[in-house]
């Protein structure tokens, strides 16, 4: 039943309604892969017996004509979305066996409308990595390889469990979320699409917290529409998150295909950084050629704050996740390491239970926000932020999108870049300023590196207008025809 | 100003984290490492610049001051490390 895997999430949802086969049967292919693919390391949590149950479900409702819009597609979910009944562990050990009495609201609204869960996906600890090798399950595996090579990959992170089901077609899509790039730095990494939306289109109650004010929710995809039909069922107004925004959520698929035409599309100079592999600066020239073809006009616009971005990011993130984390005390779930008193009991808990990287983060944030550094790194950083979101606010006076690439290099190797700290923050380079002005970010497939790695290019978007980011994607997924698959050896 | 083995003991300590003495050396250079890096945002001229806490520029939302959901322990104690009856069981905190 392989080719049912291999279908787009929209061909699949099409077989349902025309009744090629069932969720059932479609769900079962799905189950039989990921129990192939575990070598890949992509799920922390399988739950056949759930999703079996909940495709069956769907075919009862398939029968009775109240099918929902995702009705019996089964999909993967990131390992940070709280999940009612089903252990969630945003790949720490801190969290244990922790098991929700709950369900977050992204993932509500897609069993809302119908979907199936296949399992929980790896991730890099509290989504804090950009090479998934922070989590405490260990890495998730790139399916791509090298022409010729048997190196392993990452497929990037934090959402690299996500980029690596889609990828290697254990889920016909899957939840992410993105909190510097760890949603487009993996699609670009594995050849998928991925979407951050704009802030506060998605909720974020129930997703395990990193960086509030920058984390947002969105979908990988293995085609612009899908993700365009997942972002859809994700997104919407929610009570409980007070920075959710109340505004409607348009149906993002029909923007898919639409016209491009007339579109200004801006280049920014900043993003042609010195390190840049040559294949990337062509892939980009080749990118806004396809745009002018498909009728857009390119403008080259300047975002002068750029490099401060991430700098700027590992003031604001690491602040507000150290902030996040004071709440793994031991005391009401997760790890507990016994010890002579209360601080020492809290101590031991967070130093047993939190990994190097998160250790190192919070060290960093309790540092930019204690007394005397304060004004000194986090007000500055907070400053530099308003000039970095000011830039776009120029620079979309002139241009409807911006398109960048999406990360400086393909998928590297695992190990690679585990011992320098600032060389792997440097993969969110392109990625990171759109969290800090709040703004979406898409990456799209567009072509293959030498060695026959895919790389991705981004468009960001002004606030609340996926919509146009979905035909740009839709005209740049159209003119790249990216076809390449990995190639199956796991 | 530079980050000494003293400062990240008493960071470590402010995030309630147990960090082995014979660590603390290379974690300074580490956290040097990266605050040098950081540093580069000096060269921005921030003045008279209002520092940005969210991008949301919708005004915070009110509710009702109402009970939505709670009255049920099982659920609150269900992922307790330890319990007795319907209380979490932690360590002592006044001698």
């Amino acid at each position: 039943m392989s080719e049912l895997t291999a279908l787009t999430l929209k061909a699949a949802l099409d077989g349902l309604t025309s009744k090629a086969f069932s969720s059932e049967e479609i769900t079962r292919a799905h189950v039989a892969a990921v129990e192939a693919a575990r070598t890949l390391n992509a799920y922390v949590l399988e739950t056949p017996e759930q999703a079996i149950d909940m495709a069956k479900a769907s075919d009862a409702r398939r029968a009775s004509g109240d099918a929902g819009p995702l009705d019996g597609a089964p999909l993967g979910i990131k390992d940070l979305f709280c999940t009612k009944g089903v252990r969630s562990t945003a790949g720490s050990k801190i969290i244990g066996e922790f098991t929700p009495t709950y369900e977050s609201t992204v993932t509500a609204n897609l069993w809302r409308d119908g979907a199936v869960m296949l399992g929980k996906l790896n991730m890099d600890e509290f989504a804090m990595g950009s090479s998934n090798e922070t989590s405490a399950w260990g890495p998730v595996v790139n399916p791509w390889r090298q022409t010729g090579g048997n190196a392993l990959l990452t497929p990037g992170g934090s959402s690299g469990g996500s980029a690596t089901a889609v990828a290697a077609e254990l889920c016909l899509g899957a939840t992410a979320t993105d909190t510097g790039g760890s949603i487009r730095q993996p699609a670009s990494f594995t050849g998928t699409v991925g979407i951050k939306p704009t802030y506060g289109r998605c909720s974020r109650w129930g997703i395990v917290a990193f960086a509030s004010s920058l984390d947002q929710a969105g979908p990988m995809a293995r085609t612009v529409e899908d993700a365009a039909i997942l972002l859809t069922s994700m997104s919407g107004h929610d009570p409980k998150d007070s920075t959710s925004l109340p505004v409607d959520t348009p149906d993002f698929a029909s923007f898919v295909g639409k016209s491009v035409k007339g579109l200004r599309v801006g280049v920014p100079k900043e993003y042609r950084v010195d390190s840049m592999p040559p294949e990337i600066d062509a892939l980009w020239e080749q990118g806004i050629a396809w745009l002018m073809e498909a009728g857009c006009e390119i403008v080259e616009v300047s975002l002068p704050h750029t490099k401060y971005a991430l700098p700027a990011y590992y003031i604001v993130a690491p602040a507000e996740a150290s902030s996040n984390l004071a709440r793994y005390d031991g005391m009401r779930y997760g790890l507990r390491v016994e010890g002579a008193n209360l601080t020492d009991t809290y101590e031991k808990s967070r130093a047993e239970g939190f990994g190097e990287e998160v250790r190192r983060r919070i060290l960093i944030g309790t540092y930019v926000l204690s007394a005397g550094y304060y004004d000194a790194y986090y007000l500055k950083a907070l400053k530099v932020r308003r000039r970095i979101a000011d830039d776009f606010d120029q620079a979309f006076q002139k241009v409807d999108a911006l398109l960048t690439p999406t990360a400086p290099s393909a998928a590297f190797q695992l190990g690679q870049k585990s011992d320098d700290p600032v060389a792997m923050y440097l993969n969110d380079i392109f990625t990171v300023t759109v969290n800090l002005a709040g703004l979406p970010g898409m990456s799209i497939p567009a072509g293959l590196d030498a060695s026959g790695l895919p790389l991705g290019l981004q468009l960001i978007g002004r606030a609340l207008d996926e919509g146009t980011l979905f035909s740009l994607g839709g005209a740049l997924e159209k003119a790249a025809d990216f076809r390449a698959k990995p190639a199956k050896w796991w | 100003m530079a980050i000494d083995a003293a400062t990240v003991r008493k960071v470590a300590r402010l995030a309630r984290l147990a960090q082995p003495e014979e660590t603390l050396e290379k974690l300074a250079g580490e956290l040097n490492g990266i605050m040098n890096w950081i540093e580069q945002l000096n060269e921005v001229d921030t003045d008279g610049v209002e520092p940005m806490t969210s991008v949301v520029q919708v005004p915070t939302p009110m509710r009702a001051d109402v009970v939505t959901e709670g009255g049920d322990p099982e659920v609150v104690l269900s992922n307790a490390p330890r319990r007795a009856g319907n209380f979490f069981v932690v360590p002592k905190v006044v001698e």
